[in-house]
């Protein structure tokens, strides 16, 4: 017999690998890995103002390394999660915020709709600055 | 901690895909032209670039500290680690933020 007190103890013990168990759960592990992603290119966006700010020599031999393959295979697979993460982000909106308009709750997919309309004109802004 | 979080999330969902694809794969495969010095040299140095990219930058990392502090801490259950773990997390997103405010305002 366990004892009332050995039982309000008690832990369940779970497996180290339990993420991996389900779906579900991976699915939320490849999301939350998603952030390595988003901060890995941080910090070649900053990579990218240092050689700016080192000159035009930098600078080239900046969009040298970027051009090498492996570079560019890393970048695909951090689009890939960059991508993820912003879907998911996205999608999250109109449960996180509710919108009201004159007392009136603006419909969820509305304003999932502003949220990728949002997005879609930073875009084409950066997009426009960077290329001009 | 929980309003910068979701500030984070919110700006690397809006800013960095776009950012990425240039400046990951459109240029460096040849689909877009890379810009010209003088010229991204210029929009660097516009204050309001300056501002927007330590924003950006300073955000970015500090959500993705906090992500990754609770995904360590739950996917390899070091939950007693806390201390431990907070304090790289924040403490990389801190260093990563003064090194963009230094590359951004100074060096630049």
């Amino acid at each position: 017999m366990i004892s009332p007190l050995e039982a309000r103890y008690y832990r369940r013990p779970i497996p180290l690998l339990w993420w991996a168990r389900r779906r579900s759960y991976l699915t939320f592990m490849v999301r939350e890995l998603s952030s390595v992603f988003v901060a890995l290119f941080v910090v070649e966006l900053l990579l990218l103002v240092r050689a700016v700010g080192g000159g035009p020599a930098a600078y080239e031999r900046f969009l040298g390394t970027m051009a090498e393959p492996a570079m560019i295979v890393l970048n695909v697979v951090a689009l890939a999660f960059v991508l993820l993460h912003a879907v998911t982000f996205a999608n999250l909106t109109p449960r996180a915020m509710v919108v009201r308009v004159r007392r009136y709750r603006v419909p969820p997919r509305v304003v999932l709709a502003g949220v990728y309309f949002g997005w879609l004109v930073v875009t084409l802004f950066l997009a426009w600055l960077v290329v001009g | 901690m929980w309003l910068l979080f979701s500030a984070g999330g919110v700006v690397a969902a809006l800013v960095l895909p776009v950012l990425l694809v240039l400046f990951g794969v459109a240029i460096p495969l040849g689909w877009v032209k890379a810009p010209d010095y003088p010229q991204l040299l210029a929009t660097l140095r516009n204050p309001l670039t300056r501002l927007a990219l330590l924003g950006v930058c300073a955000l970015a990392l500090v959500h993705a500290a906090h992500r990754l502090r609770f995904t360590v801490e739950h996917a390899l259950r070091l939950r007693r680690q806390d201390p431990i773990i907070a304090t790289v997390c924040y403490g990389g997103a801190i260093a990563g933020a003064a090194a963009a405010a230094y590359l951004l305002f100074v060096a630049l």
